[in-house]
């Protein structure tokens, strides 16, 4: 409950205090993770859910509830950790900074919400707010003479998908045998015909397979990524993004196990296909933003793909992988944003030869790189290792397929450092700005994280196993085809 | 602390301390701290080496568990044991050398910092390769000193083509990776661990599908292919001699391109039960080692013909590996690291004294202005030849003896490889060393012997290529200590070796006779060509046939770059097309049939923004207080 009202209340704090407002928003950030530490100091894993609160909510069968279990968890770091982290590298923003950092929290606020929620409608309800937030930060923010009608396409996609959910909610907890219930515990109870859960599934299929986003339903991506403001990037490939992922785990596989084993390889067969639609693309870009965004296309194609497996192997390795991949990805961002404010250009073929003059720099964007590329004792390698196993255990053909990635990978991400950083100096670069104190925070937290989960991803996995299992078991129970 | 921990940790140390405190030092202490924390290792090892002599048992240390997952359990966990106490004395032994070299080449550069850094990081993965106890560590360490190799191809970063290199060997090797893991992948499933010790009880208890260890063991070696430069991952190695001189002895030479080979050893209970796995071994070894020494022929930088020429040996380390002699590819590996090295640096103090220059037509005489480099070059030259009682005659004798006994065709396919060694090793050292000056009056003026740091560690060096091979001395010289190496692996190789064909001694003596025969006539041609007649090497353009063919080594790169490179970036255009054209085609649509939404939204963004903000989270507000209040 703490976790969405601090940092919304800071978010609103923030909205009206002018020059103070980045102050207030990182105090809000930080608390609001400072109190998700205090809550996990007391958290066991082995747990389930825990502490509850709950609330009947404007009608009945409707509940203000929230809980917290290893997966929520997982992702709560993530969004509370990485906040913060966004919030300062927006300080150096002047347009309207007070009402983006305002934003950034409230964002956070909507993404708590979205992991903690243990009812139907509320999940809907803090679906859709995180939202709003991000529709404006990119359409205000945003360059680009199409950012408008990037936003716009943005917007109807995830709407339409929203909707779907909705109607899919909507049935699932009418089906509830006392009358209307979207408490969580209901709703997977509830026993659909497969025709039902085919229906159903293909809804929230449908707005999970928008937000993460799997092929086909990626194309509002690559362009709202690269017109976005650099916090829009960050908060959409970082956080927002797994909420599809976080979606597909706890609402879309346990609310339809009937129809799973029809749906699992449709998104085992998108999730690989994606991995290397979005390689192959990444390798020809010139614009550093879409390097990065058809990267992420790639990487979370991949972490969609270790779901599907349904195995502990690929589940746990989409925990380490959603939460090495928002730290890499924002950090990308951070430097091509770092890069862009220099330069005013971000197009690889009039850049080059930067490491001369920023050897800090050049340090803190080379492994990030490489995390990126999954090299070991980076925080990128242990979750691609164990989706890589987990996909070839499942289907050896597309194992091979999806290592690629491997090489594929680092293609690109080399393509973008040497042509940035090494090689003949690009006309306009004749020095390079010292970075300032805040952007060498972000970048030093987003490093030290890449190298403690990188020789330590353990941690990861001790908090979310038991929950992952439990998923596993409560699936293997429902459906025979699971195993 | 334990000894093993310190060894890895050492070489960290010196990484972190040089590269975050280097730049503000002097050169001298930045060096030296770094040389130092290497000497530190070496001196560990030695240790550990004279306590596994002295009998106790193989050293392992776990620091923590890096990965627990249902069948995956993975430690952090390090051990030394015959096997790798050798490579360690090898790497860490080498590598301070060529740390000390590194001080006087290096001087004067503005990197100078962190090129020792790097080199300590490499040291630091090297180990880990070694002395990982499960094939992840090993892993770890084989895409960390990749990673390494990397950054040392192109450290002189401002020249696009070394980073377009560095780039080629990274993404070569990762080419080779996927192979490994995959092969990883399949021992997970196949032995439910990835720690040597089980896998190994497990093959030697029986039960395991034969099928399944030759796959994994083709995979492992698709791995040592990228890494050790076989056919057809090679074109890398050339190319990474675009790094510093010191880089190319140590990973391109001695150290990191030999990690293939101690891969193959450490699983060699899987490689005796996989013969089809060794037949493809021993003819991948076997093409790369005449075809990389053939394209040796015709090449005219120093350093090129280095190169191809480490290709070739490596090629032959793996055809001893085909037939099962491991250790006879293990003392190839440990000979060949000493003489390689010492050639690679020997070439960099000719670079070093010509002023950059490393074409070797534009050398000639150098014998009388650097003598140390001279003789010790002359030792490299000899060594690599097979010249009799040089370590490299004997660590090759080894091998040849055991293809003949097991494959004479190959055996012959190898002594023509060996003649080629001797033909490109020596015409380089008469064109460089003997006959007159052809440099510019300017060069000449400048030629001098280099510094003691340079000269020193190649004295060191040319007196292990001289003596290295009473490590395992062959029968017919010593029945006492015989075989020194080979009983010293025995503990990881022992069962494997036992099943070895060997020739009987009088099929040995005649062996022997070839290989002083090809050794002399390559000596005597080249000398009567280059140093009697004073030929000079042609260049590429008035080369014809088969010898500009060579000198275009193959044009393997050309097709390379007209096959996969093109295929690669022709499906990326064509995807690039598919999305931007279908893709946003469709959206476009869907947006334009909705487009009073889209009226709506422009309306909304005219608007007061601020407004309908606040009056959105006063209204997501009054819903939680109203839920509170309840």
């Amino acid at each position: 409950m703490e976790l969405i009202l601090i940092p919304l209340l800071a978010g609103l704090l923030a909205a009206w205090s002018g020059k103070y407002a980045k102050w207030i928003a990182l105090a809000g950030s930080i608390s609001s993770l400072a109190f998700l530490i205090f809550l996990f100091r007391g958290f066991n894993p082995d747990g389930g859910f825990q502490f509850a609160f709950n609330k009947p909510w404007f009608f009945t069968g409707m509940h203000f509830h929230t809980a917290i279990d290893g997966i929520g968890m997982v992702l709560l770091l993530l969004t509370n950790v990485l906040s913060p982290v966004i919030v300062l590298a927006s300080f150096g923003k002047e347009k309207n900074g007070a009402l983006l950092v305002a934003l950034i929290v409230g964002m956070q606020a909507a993404l708590n919400g979205v992991f903690m929620s243990m009812d139907g409608l509320m999940f809907y309800i803090f679906w859709e707010l995180a939202l709003i937030p991000i529709y404006f930060i990119t359409a205000l923010w945003g360059e680009g003479n199409n950012i408008f009608r990037t936003t716009l396409r943005f917007f109807i996609y995830t709407f339409i998908g929203s909707l779907a959910m909705l109607a899919s909610l909507i049935y699932l907890a009418s089906k509830s045998p006392n009358g209307m219930n979207f408490d969580y515990q209901s709703l997977i109870s509830v026993k659909l015909s497969l025709k039902e859960a085919l229906w159903v599934g293909s809804g929230l299929l449908l707005a999970f397979a928008v937000k993460i986003p799997l092929m086909p339903f990626h194309s509002w991506q690559p362009d709202t990524y690269t017109e976005a403001p650099a916090a829009g990037s960050m908060l959409l490939s970082g956080i927002m993004l797994k909420m599809g992922l976080y979606g597909l785990i706890r609402w879309f596989f346990p609310l339809v196990p009937e129809a799973l084993h029809i749906f699992n390889p449709i998104i085992l067969y998108s999730g690989v296909a994606g991995v290397l639609y979005g390689a192959f693309i990444a390798i020809r870009q010139n614009d550093m933003k879409r390097v990065v965004a058809f990267s992420s296309l790639s990487h979370v194609g991949l972490i969609a793909a270790g779901l599907a497996t349904m195995s502990a192997t690929g589940l746990k390795g989409s925990m380490v992988q959603l939460f090495s991949h928002g730290v890499n990805v924002i950090g990308l961002f951070i430097a091509v944003d770092i890069i862009q404010s220099r330069f005013a250009n971000r197009q690889l073929d009039k850049l080059g030869g930067i490491a001369k003059f920023a050897p800090v720099f050049s340090v803190f964007f080379l492994i990030l790189v490489l995390a990126s590329t999954a090299v070991p004792f980076s925080n990128g390698f242990p979750g691609e290792l164990l989706l890589l196993k987990a996909i070839f255990t499942k289907n050896i053909m597309l194992g091979v397929l999806s290592g690629l990635t491997i090489i594929l990978c680092a293609v690109y991400m080399l393509r973008l450092y040497q042509f940035s950083m090494f090689g003949q100096t690009g006309e306009n670069i004749s020095s390079f700005e010292k970075l300032k104190w805040h952007e060498i925070a972000a970048l030093g937290i987003l490093v030290a994280l890449v190298l403690f989960f990188g020789l330590h991803p353990q941690t990861l996995i001790d908090i979310c196993g038991p929950s992952v299992e439990k998923t596993i078991e409560l699936l293997s129970n429902t459906m025979g085809e699971v195993k | 602390m334990n000894p093993i921990s310190m060894i890895i940790l050492l070489p960290l140390a010196g990484f972190i301390f040089t590269g975050l405190l280097g730049k503000k030092l002097p050169e001298k202490i930045t060096g030296w701290i770094s040389s130092g924390s290497i000497l530190a290792a070496f001196v560990l090892s030695l240790n550990v080496f004279l306590g596994l002599k002295s009998g106790s048992a193989a050293f392992y240390t776990k620091w923590f568990t890096f990965l627990s997952v249902s069948d995956l359990n993975i430690d952090m966990a390090f051990q030394a044991d015959q096997l790798t106490s050798v490579m360690m004395l090898v790497i860490t032994g080498i590598g301070f050398l060529i740390h000390v070299y590194s001080i006087a080449y290096m001087h004067g550069d503005e990197g100078f910092y962190k090129f020792f850094a790097y080199l300590n990081l490499f040291v630091f993965n090297m180990l880990v390769l070694v002395m990982g106890a499960n094939f992840l560590m090993l892993f770890f360490g084989w895409e960390g000193v990749g990673l390494c190799s990397y950054l040392l191809i192109g450290f002189w970063y401002s020249n696009a083509d070394y980073g377009k290199a560095a780039r080629k060997a990274f993404i070569m090797n990762r080419i080779g990776d996927l192979g490994l893991l995959l092969g990883l992948f399949l021992i997970v499933h196949q032995f439910k661990t990835l720690d040597y010790a089980p896998v190994m009880q497990q093959i030697k208890t029986g039960g395991v599908n034969p099928e399944m260890v030759n796959l994994i063991c083709i995979l492992l070696f698709v791995g040592a292919m990228g890494k050790s430069a076989q056919i057809p991952l090679y074109t890398w190695l050339p190319d990474a001699m675009a790094g510093p001189t010191p880089v190319s002895a140590l990973i391109h030479a001695a150290t990191m391109v030999t990690a293939g080979v101690y891969l193959v050893v450490r699983c060699n209970p899987m490689y005796s039960m996989a013969p089809a796995a060794r037949e493809l071994i021993l003819w991948v070894g076997l093409s790369t080692s005449i075809l990389a020494a053939l394209i040796g022929l015709k090449q005219n930088d120093i350093k090129k013909v280095l190169a191809y020429s480490t290709v070739s040996q490596l090629g032959l380390m793996f055809v001893a590996l085909g037939v099962g002699a491991y250790t006879a590819a293990m003392f190839h590996l440990i000979t060949h690291a000493f003489f390689k090295a010492l050639l690679f640096l020997g070439s960099g103090s000719v670079i070093h004294a010509m002023g950059g220059e490393q074409d070797i037509r534009k050398m000639g005489g150098l014998k009388s202005a650097m003598p140390v480099t001279y003789w010790t070059f002359l030792i490299g030259t000899l060594a690599i030849s097979g010249m009799p009682l040089f370590s490299g005659f004997f660590s090759k004798d080894e091998i040849l003896a055991s293809v003949f006994a097991s494959q004479p065709l190959a055996w012959a396919l190898c002594v023509g490889s060996a003649l080629l060694t001797g033909i490109y090793m020596f015409r380089l050292f008469w064109v460089s060393f003997h006959g007159g000056f052809r440099g510019t009056e300017e060069q000449k003026h400048h030629l001098h012997e280099s510094p003691a740091l340079i000269t020193m560690p190649l004295a060191v060096l040319a007196v292990l290529s001289l003596l290295g091979g009473l490590i395992n001395l062959p029968h017919f010289i010593t029945h006492t200590n015989a075989h020194g190496l080979e009983h010293w692996l025995q503990p990881i190789t022992g069962e494997s070796q036992l099943n070895r064909a060997m020739p009987g001694h009088t099929e040995e003596l005649i062996l022997l006779s070839v290989a002083i025969l090809v050794f002399i006539s390559g000596f005597f041609f080249t000398r009567f060509k280059y140093l009697n007649k004073g030929a000079i090497p042609e260049g590429d353009e008035s080369l014809k046939g088969a010898g500009k063919l060579l000198s275009d080594k193959f044009r393997v790169d050309e097709l390379y770059d007209s096959t996969v490179v093109a295929g690669i970036n022709l499906s990326g255009d064509a995807l690039n097309k598919t999305e931007k054209g279908f893709f946003a085609s469709t959206m476009a649509w869907v947006s334009s049939g909705i487009g009073s939404l889209s009226a709506l939204f422009s309306k909304l963004q005219k608007g007061k923004i601020h407004f309908y903000i606040i009056a959105m989270i006063i209204g997501l507000i009054l819903l939680l207080v109203y839920n509170l209040l309840k």
